[in-house]
């Protein structure tokens, strides 16, 4: 199966390298990237149905909960840490953030815009809570409790002393194309940043 | 008699016994001349002798984990996992199972005969480690032409045998399946034992360990002790649901007689405990739990201890147990991380404490299922 928005995150990987992605589902982009990047990777879940598909699929997982930190993991245990559309359903985004970046040499971070125009119309002139197809469900039975749009991350980047190494925005179909180049927060679905500690 | 079993059991089994002639040394220092196991095996042994798994018993456990014997109603201690179309699938996996030494079930131990003095070993049996029961199961395995275990799965005790044999032996297990474990005890989990230990060696029946000259059992101190552990072998919830405050005749007597549901139900468990326990064997297996430490082998570091291992694990833990909480599990999977290991953890929601880890919850079926199937292929089971 073609997953375009896990062939983005693969680009940035280094073959044979360590990876923790944090919320890894079914572990389908683990186990493509130990299938074709010789990763040794791990994954931590919490939804024992994923982690039943993780067992099967012969993947490392861990199951916790995102919300208990990693204060388990000692400092740059991993090359990268991966957290793929789950920024947004934690209860501390900024403080996992940093803690990704404590274990991890390099985090690679994807969540859905909101500042996407759709998203503006919807509320903007609407003047109700964006449904849509990267935001399908509605306000009051989403696990979505801490939206932000591109701006808003790259805010927290700047505010936390993180450093963006590379940006890409993409369409819903994960393609980047120049709208989403030119003006990524409006016109931009997903968002996907490459970061590192600043101090580092 | 005929006998109908269900069509997931093994069916009717019976106990094997090997007789080894050389000494072993221990790591408490002294010397067994010989010794004896006994042992049960599941499923056929394949060809190429590479479907072979080891399932190790905890304190109170013994060979037989699955099956049954003829005239009995309760099968073995861990039937719920092993079995055709089980997780330890008897229609793939040659599952064999060993009574350790030190125990009562028929392995060399503290009731049986020392050749020495042609009397019973009683006290006198040397205290033995995880280690040095890993190091008999590995001799049983040699004799028994095994040179791989596809797996060694243990619970509780057993899980830190499973640990220990991918410390000591890493070329011959595949995985290890560590559940409900600890990589050593806390000093919590050392003062139950200690407390246990003393209600056998108070019990003036003891008589030192030499009761069975006595024509005696230290019923009493035997009975304390398996109280205590069955408490917390349980959670609070568990009793809550199955015992509450409920009494026994309806109204309270104001003595201390049985009155609570709970009372009562503990020395039931406790007087039919010491019927087919050994009070030596109680000692000494909860001093194998104490000293479990694999650390100390290797500075105290346990990430040393466990990059000697190459097999990969599965951790489980069960989040309602107090004994061997959840908290020492990913200790070991931390450790495991940091040993650069393949470690994959599940916390499996229970209610029913440390022995959840022998029950059949849906979830934590499906984890071992799952794990064990990838095993199978593995070694083309």
């Amino acid at each position: 199966m073609k997953r375009p928005d896990l062939a983005n995150i693969k680009q940035w990987i280094r073959p044979g390298s360590r990876v923790l992605d944090l919320g890894c589902g079914d572990g389908t982009l683990l186990s493509m990237l130990r299938d074709e990047m010789g990763v040794d990777g791990y994954g931590l879940e919490i939804e024992p149905e994923n982690i039943i598909q993780c067992v099967r699929k012969g993947i490392n997982v861990i199951q916790r909960d995102l919300d208990a930190g990693l204060s388990d993991f000692d400092e740059q245990t991993f090359d990268y840490v991966i957290m793929t559309q789950t920024l947004q359903a934690v209860h501390f985004p900024d403080r996992l953030l940093t803690e990704m970046l404590r274990v991890g040499h390099q985090g690679i971070v994807t969540f859905p815009n909101f500042g996407n125009w759709k998203n503006r119309l919807q509320l903007g002139i609407g003047g109700r809570m964006p449904v849509s197809k990267t935001l399908p469900a509605q306000w009051y039975d989403t696990m979505n409790i801490h939206l932000c749009t591109v701006k808003d991350f790259e805010d927290l980047c700047h505010q936390h002393d993180i450093r963006i190494l590379e940006r890409m925005v993409v369409d819903q179909a994960h393609r980047a194309r120049t709208g989403t180049r030119l003006l990524p927060n409006l016109l931009g679905e997903i968002a996907l940043f490459r970061c590192q500690r600043g101090s580092v | 008699m005929p006998m109908q079993f269900p069509t997931d059991s093994v069916g009717l089994v019976q106990p094997q016994k090997k007789s080894f002639h050389e000494p072993i040394s221990l790591i408490s220092g002294r010397t067994l001349p010989g010794y004896e196991l006994v042992y049960e095996t599941y499923g056929e042994l394949n060809q190429a002798r590479s479907n072979a798994i080891l399932v190790c018993h905890a304190l109170s456990g013994d060979h037989h984990a699955a099956g049954f014997y003829a005239n009995d109603k309760k099968p073995g201690w861990w039937d719920a996992c092993i079995g055709p179309g089980k997780p330890f699938d008897t229609n793939r996996f040659h599952v064999v199972s060993v009574n350790n030494i030190g125990s009562c079930k028929g392995s060399t131990g503290p009731n049986t005969i020392n050749p020495e003095t042609g009397n019973y070993y009683g006290p006198d049996f040397p205290i033995v480690t995880v280690k040095d029961w890993v190091h008999t199961q590995h001799t049983l395995m040699q004799s028994l032409g095994i040179e791989k275990w596809a797996a060694v799965i243990g619970g509780s005790l057993g899980g830190m045998q499973a640990m220990q044999w991918s410390i000591d032996y890493p070329d011959k297990v595949g995985h290890a399946l560590v559940i409900a474990a600890a990589s050593r005890l806390s000093a919590q989990n050392i003062g139950f034992n200690e407390v246990a230990r003393q209600a056998i060696l108070s019990d003036p029946e003891f008589h030192g360990g030499h009761f069975y000259s006595h024509n005696t059992i230290p019923r009493r101190g035997l009975m304390l002790a398996r109280m205590l552990g069955h408490i917390t072998y349980l959670s609070d919830d568990a009793m809550r649901a199955k015992f509450g405050r409920e009494l026994r005749e309806g109204h309270l007597n104001y003595d201390f007689s049985v009155e609570f549901q709970v009372e009562s139900y503990l020395r039931y468990q406790g007087s039919a405990f010491v019927e087919h326990f050994d009070a030596n064997t109680y000692l000494l297996m909860t001093k194998a739990l104490d000293y479990f430490d694999p650390a100390s082998e290797y500075e105290n570091d346990l990430v040393t201890a466990l990059k000697q291992a190459t097999a990969k694990f599965l951790v489980v833990s069960f989040t309602s147990d107090w004994r061997f909480a959840p908290e020492r599990s990913k200790e070991i999977v931390k450790t495991l991380i940091e040993a650069r290991r393949q470690v994959s953890y599940a916390e499996v929601e229970a209610s029913g404490g440390h022995d959840a880890f022998l029950m059949p919850i849906t979830y934590y079926m499906q984890v071992l299922n799952s794990y064990m199937d990838k095993v199978a292929e593995e070694v083309g089971a």
